[in-house]
């Protein structure tokens, strides 16, 4: 609440201050603030050390490459669900990077311009195994658990109306308390996005007595948002989000990046700013994307790092694979 | 003096010159309320997000977990906001009562002649107050409520009661057709004992004997209704909770997020109240305790006859602060999943429409009217109690 009233009081008071050019006002900090989750396994969660980690985390740091040349030139703003987007109108961070749902509501209505899509989710439910729940349909009568300010109250609302069952849904302020509540067993099922709830899980007592329902009641197309009215700011963010996936499709990582220089692939020689002035037309270097994926990978590699198969959220690539590997990840093309 | 004020000018006069500095103060003000209105109106508008009221009319779409006044999905958010007050109403009124009766209790206690009663009651003050609410509404609530059993191995207190991590089940009286006339039938009963009450002891007073009525007043009370239910053919009938699904269904429940809320704003608002009624009895001269003694009035008579009524006059001005304060920390509410105005209104409708000036505004101006509602109704009670003159 006291964010709220923070941010409030800035809308109210500054008006302008925060719908300058925001890449002058970045250049001139010196760095980027970057709004991500209070701790959200796999997307941005702080370490022991305050070292934060996830693919949210990794979109800030390829900005802060892209302008700075430094990964490490990014202030995270952990910043709860609630808070989000008045934390960004009132200029508190230059780019929202929290596992945030493009909708049109938010997009239209609410000031926001979202960036694209970095992680294509769906809505899930987490259930005792005990409980002998194997579909959602199965979830008549059940009481469910979930955080305030997200999309998932109004997904479970949807789809237990559509289904004609009956549910009661108990909302919490906070992650820690939504998880404490339903680890307690005050709630039949938790619901949220399959990539939150995979994390979610691994924070539970014994998180082997649960399962995730094989349903998807919901689109989650989650991604970087940004004020809107900043076309410059909105083209930096977008092409490095693009530079990412695309970088993947043509087989550029962090290891090959070096070699791929002297590649005679038009497409590579562009990404790479070879060929082209696509850097320049972005207010940086020509080798923004190389420098980018130099330092932290293409986003096949930031997405094993972050959630992929081998980290505690083994999420396979599944929607998110690039749209010629089954999935539907896709980015328009650099030329 | 009339002929010399007139001498002056009337710009001149201090009292007029009193006016005009408060309304040019006040005009100040206004104009600053304005601007801040008109830049913020602006501000959104620039930034592409939508204003004004008209969302209340909007479908919500979602559900909320208690709700006492019709609501469903399909509803609108304005309809959520009354939801939310109505829950926020509730827990703030059990609350009062409950944390009055607690603090009057410990309160007199601590100024117990018996050692251990007096000290047992310090002890609850000094820890009560001294632990942040935050952090008692989160005690009672996971620390108590969620270690009870889940619904299949409910505590079953008796024939009537279950108990488990989902609340409080106890079976709920169905009101039938034809139930208002045993209500009526009750409600005449306890006027009509009310009354007879009342001429008895001003015969009493009047000629020191107390008419014989005592065994007209449960007659009445038992027997007008009794005929009225047998003229209805009992219309009444109990709802049993049951084991259904995942957990109890029918009976009335009472959820752990209202009982955690309320035992925490009780037990932790009793505290400041105990120190209030110490305070009030204290006030009262001790020669008024001694005259008690002297014309033979034991301890319980004495206090309820002579010192707390003198007491509630410094007690009920501080009282009312404390039913303001516990009202508006109801919002902690949204910590344990209670659907108050706050969780409800500021938390998810403001999440859902993004308009966040327009509905704190509302919440601010609900939580004023409240307050000031409350502040009302408790200086009409000091001006009945309050000494001439004092009020």
């Amino acid at each position: 609440m006291r964010a709220i009233f923070l941010s409030l009081a800035a809308v109210l008071a500054l008006g302008s201050a925060a719908s300058a050019n925001t890449l002058d006002s970045v250049r001139k900090n010196g760095f980027i603030r970057c709004g991500v989750s209070e701790g959200q396994p796999g997307f941005s969660n702080p370490d022991a050390r305050g070292n934060w980690t996830g693919i949210d985390v990794d979109y800030c740091r390829a900005v802060a490459v892209a302008i700075f040349n430094d990964p490490n030139k990014v202030r995270f703003v952990p910043v709860s669900f609630a808070e989000r987007f008045t934390a960004l109108q009132a200029g508190q961070f230059d780019i929202l990077s929290h596992n945030t749902t493009w909708t049109m509501d938010r997009d239209v209505a609410q000031g926001l311009e979202f960036i694209g899509t970095i992680f294509y989710d769906g809505q899930g439910f987490m259930v005792r195994k005990s409980l002998g729940v194997n579909s959602a349909l199965k979830l008549d009568g059940a009481t469910l658990c979930t955080q305030t300010g997200t999309t998932s109250e109004l997904n479970a609302a949807d789809f237990f109306r559509a289904h004609k069952l009956k549910y009661k849904i108990l909302v919490y302020q906070k992650e820690s308390e939504y998880i404490a509540a339903y680890d307690a067993g005050r709630c039949d099922a938790a619901t949220t996005d399959r990539s939150g709830l995979a994390g979610d899980r691994l924070k539970l007592k014994n998180p082997a007595d649960h399962i995730l329902l094989p349903d998807t009641i919901s689109k989650e197309p989650l991604g970087p948002a940004i004020r809107q009215g900043d076309q410059q700011w909105g083209d930096l963010c977008r092409w490095t989000l693009f530079a990412l996936v695309n970088a993947e499709e043509l087989g550029v990582s962090s290891k090959t990046a070096d070699a791929m220089l002297n590649s005679t692939s038009p497409e590579v020689r562009r990404l790479l700013g070879k060929e082209g002035g696509f850097g320049a037309e972005l207010g940086l270097t020509n080798d923004w994307a190389y420098r980018i994926i130099k330092r932290l990978g293409n986003y096949g590699e930031i997405y094993e790092r972050g959630v992929g198969v081998n980290t505690p959220l083994k999420l396979p690539r599944g929607l998110n694979a690039l749209w010629n590997k089954g999935g539907i990840m896709y980015a328009p093309p650099i030329r | 003096m009339v002929q010399q004020r007139a001498r002056h000018a009337w710009w001149r006069d201090t009292k007029w010159q009193a006016v005009f500095y408060q309304a040019l103060v006040l005009l100040a003000l206004a104009a600053v309320f304005v601007w801040l209105g008109h830049n913020a109106v602006e501000a959104l508008a620039r930034r592409h997000v939508a204003s004004g009221f008209a969302f209340l009319e909007k479908t919500a779409g979602f559900g909320i977990s208690q709700t006492l006044i019709a609501y469903t999905e399909e509803s609108s958010y304005g309809q959520a906001m009354w939801v939310g007050l109505v829950n926020t109403l509730l827990v703030s009124a059990v609350s009062i009562v409950l944390s009055t009766l607690i603090g009057f209790i410990v309160g007199i206690g601590r100024l117990s002649s018996n050692w251990l009663v007096a000290k047992l009651c310090t002890v609850y003050v000094e820890t009560l107050r001294n632990i942040p609410l935050l952090l008692q509404v989160v005690f009672w609530y996971f620390g108590v409520l969620q270690t009870l059993p889940g619904p299949r191995d409910s505590l079953h207190l008796g024939e009537w009661i279950v108990l488990n991590n989902r609340g409080v089940y106890v079976p709920e009286v169905i009101f039938q057709p034809g139930s208002w006339f045993v209500v009526a039938a009750l409600v005449v009963a306890l006027t009509l004992s009310y009354g007879l009450n009342r001429w008895a002891h001003s015969v009493q007073l009047r000629t020191g004997h107390r008419p014989p009525v005592w065994w007209a007043i449960p007659l009445l009370v038992v027997g007008l209704p009794t005929i009225a239910l047998y003229a209805t053919q009992v219309p009444f009938a109990l709802s049993w909770p049951q084991l259904a699904g995942f957990s109890y269904e029918g009976g009335l429940q009472i959820n752990p997020e209202l009982a955690g809320l309320t035992m925490a704003l009780s037990i932790y608002t009793a505290a400041y109240i105990a120190e209030i009624v110490r305070a009030g009895l204290l006030s009262v001269a001790r020669g008024q305790r001694e005259a008690a003694e002297a014309l033979g009035l034991k301890r319980g008579l004495s206090l309820r006859l002579v010192l707390v009524p003198q007491a509630m006059r410094v007690i009920i001005p501080p009282l009312a602060s404390e039913y303001l304060s516990l009202t508006k920390n109801s919002s902690l509410a949204i910590a344990i999943g209670y659907p108050d105005l706050v969780a409800v209104f500021a938390g998810t409708v403001l999440n859902q429409t993004g308009q966040a000036i327009e509905i704190l505004t509302l919440t601010m101006a609900i939580y004023l009217t409240l307050s000031l509602i409350t502040s009302a109704l408790m200086n009409l009670y000091n001006r009945a109690h309050a000494l001439e003159g004092f009020a």
